[in-house]
């Protein structure tokens, strides 16, 4: 078991991960910029370092400041957590190259998933059903390219290949707009992914978001945990999500996810890992693979008993998976809330103390948060404060502890999003279950 | 320097369980150093429970000196000489000009250039040869 980690993160992630690696008597290193000392996680940890001022381009996204981190404590592993640099191929080589490990696949993996073209064209390879699409990048041509949309049929989605995440997306209706919009979104892909590559896909139009967690060793041994439903999004950011997802048998569940987990083989996965896809109409189609714990990594924890951080770390050591495929069963519901400093209204992030902080308890309950009494929420970082999670022997019974617990939670001091929260698990649709990607955003217009 | 003042600072330095102690008066200074066969480590300024760190050598010199802070504007390992057989780049009570090197701070096998921020006297130094250091760690005060 690797002795000592570097949590590269910041938040409730990275409480997570600290929490794991105690259980494990994993020494930890917590690393913070200025604006983060009173993290909760920092002040748990047996070591900390100060890797800079609050941006976290100077700090969290700073790769020699988290790569010298390890040196000076004499790390053994870094853990990247979610979003910063966890899906950064190069920042994943380097800390290689310097002689740590990284938690997480290799830095080849992080790259062919991370370009979106190169990624459905492996998945092709594999078998899985992906959207119909290019299947390629575009090219100047635009005639051809007017020939593919047409195939594809209207409406259409144009993606950045270097995007991922619900970024880099724009929508055309028809053929008039698609050539401007195509030359649009190559500029904005330049400037904010340094790619301007492209590629087409068919525009589903009520699909709902599911997705399969897997576990790889690097060994070329790897098993499915499951899906998960993450259809409740705004602007492509999730909201709601709940595991098992309603409707999904446990012969698709089988088929989709051996599907997975035969190309989590051919390209011998290491650590943990998230087929995306859409679905609708019965048919699963691939959008992207994310080569990283997930934020709903919890869900699938309360239904499978899999500790899938603590599992992370146990890869991350070179040992062989701890689970087999039949020993993975789905058993009840869990539901998960993300909880945001935001403006109710206008979703604009709000920081500041927290006056008053009550957790939620009860059977079935788990709160993740690194928040407290007095804990002041910095303006620089995203609004995520944590995540309410309910856990039920069935669906309709964490719906009830969900309720309960978000009628119980207190945050004062800041805004959040609990009075949204508290609607939606009282909404008749999402009570019924099965709703579809753009059922939040339809209904928070109304 | 008389042997009384020297001995105040051989008392200071067990009394306050320091490793080194860096004094100077006017063009005057002296070093003195604990035998120790256990490296110093300091990677954190926030004492933890399980650490058993001892507190660094720093913390009661700053409190009583004045002056501009020059801080570590990032993560590594500080080396006062540009090699381990040079002499350090500045002493206590040398003059410095904006621009000048104080000290090298290594991350990643790459070697950085700390300068002063502006120009003055050194009245203080705040880090050893080898310590470790995190984002604004004081190393320096100038003054």
């Amino acid at each position: 078991m690797l002795n000592k980690v570097v949590i590269a993160n910041r938040g409730e992630i990275a409480l997570r991960i600290l929490r794991a690696c105690k259980e494990l008597g994993i020494q930890t290193v917590a690393l913070h910029s200025t604006a983060d000392d009173n993290l909760k996680h920092v002040k748990l940890a047996d070591e900390t370092v100060c890797i800079g001022p609050p941006p976290a381009s100077a700090s969290y996204l700073n790769i020699p400041a988290i790569i010298s981190s390890a040196e000076i404590t004499d790390a053994v592993g870094i853990h990247p957590g979610y979003g910063f640099l966890s899906e950064n191929a190069d920042f994943a080589e380097r800390v290689q190259q310097s002689g740590f490990v990284f938690i997480g696949p290799e830095p080849e993996t992080i790259r062919m998933m991370g370009d979106k073209v190169s990624a459905i064209t492996a998945m092709r390879k594999a078998k899985i059903p992906c959207v119909p699409g290019s299947e390629g990048e575009l090219d100047n041509d635009d005639k051809k390219n007017l020939k593919i949309a047409q195939k594809i049929g209207y409406p259409v989605l144009i993606k950045a290949a270097g995007g991922g995440g619900g970024r880099g997306i724009r929508v055309v209706h028809s053929e008039a707009a698609l050539l401007n919009a195509i030359a649009i979104t190559r500029s904005e892909a330049q400037a904010n992914f340094k790619n301007a590559s492209v590629y087409l896909e068919k525009f589903l139009t009520n699909p709902r978001h599911i997705e399969i967690q897997v576990l790889g060793d690097g060994q070329g041994h790897a098993i499915h945990l499951g899906e998960r439903d993450c259809s409740m999004q705004r602007r492509h950011q999730k909201v709601i999500e709940e595991a098992p997802a309603v409707g999904i048998t446990e012969k698709q569940r089988q088929h989709m996810g051996e599907l997975c987990v035969k190309a989590c083989r051919d390209m011998k996965y290491r650590g943990a890992g998230t087929f995306e896809f859409l679905y609708e109409n019965g048919n699963f189609y691939f959008i992207e693979m994310n080569t990283r714990i997930q934020v709903e990594h919890p869900i699938t924890e309360m239904v499978t008993g899999v500790d899938l951080v603590v599992e992370q770390l146990h890869i991350a050591s070179g040992e062989k998976l701890n689970y087999k495929q039949k020993q993975i069963a789905i058993r009840g519901h869990a539901i998960e809330c993300r909880i945001n400093a935001e403006d109710p209204k206008t979703f604009m992030p709000s920081p500041g103390t927290i006056s008053l902080y009550h957790a939620p308890g009860g059977p079935g309950i788990r709160m993740d948060t690194p928040i407290y009494t007095g804990y002041c929420v910095p303006p620089y970082y995203d609004s995520l404060i944590g995540k309410l999670i309910a856990y039920g022997e069935t669906r309709e019974i964490a719906l009830a502890r969900l309720r309960n617990a978000l009628d119980e939670i207190v945050i004062e001091g800041i805004q959040t999003n609990i009075a949204m929260h508290q609607a939606l698990v009282r909404d008749a649709n999402f009570i019924k279950g099965g709703t579809n990607i753009h059922y939040l955003e339809q209904r928070l217009a109304l | 320097m008389d042997s009384e003042k020297i001995n105040q600072l051989i008392k200071l330095l067990n009394e306050h369980g320091l490793t080194e102690i860096e004094f100077s008066e006017g063009d005057q200074s002296i070093r003195i150093k604990r035998q120790s066969s256990s490296p110093a480590r300091t990677t954190s300024l926030q004492p933890s429970p399980s650490s058993g760190i001892t507190p660094p050598a720093s913390v009661s010199v700053e409190a009583e000196v004045s002056g501009h802070r020059v801080c570590s504007p990032m993560v590594g390992t500080v080396y006062l000489a540009p090699n381990p057989d040079a002499p350090p780049y500045v002493s206590l009570g040398q003059k410095v000009n904006k621009g000048e090197i104080l000290c090298i701070i290594e991350a990643m096998k790459m070697m950085n250039h700390i300068e002063a921020d502006r120009s003055g006297v050194i009245k203080a130094r705040l880090v050893d040869n080898g310590t470790p250091v995190q984002f604004n760690d004081p190393l320096f005060i100038i003054e």
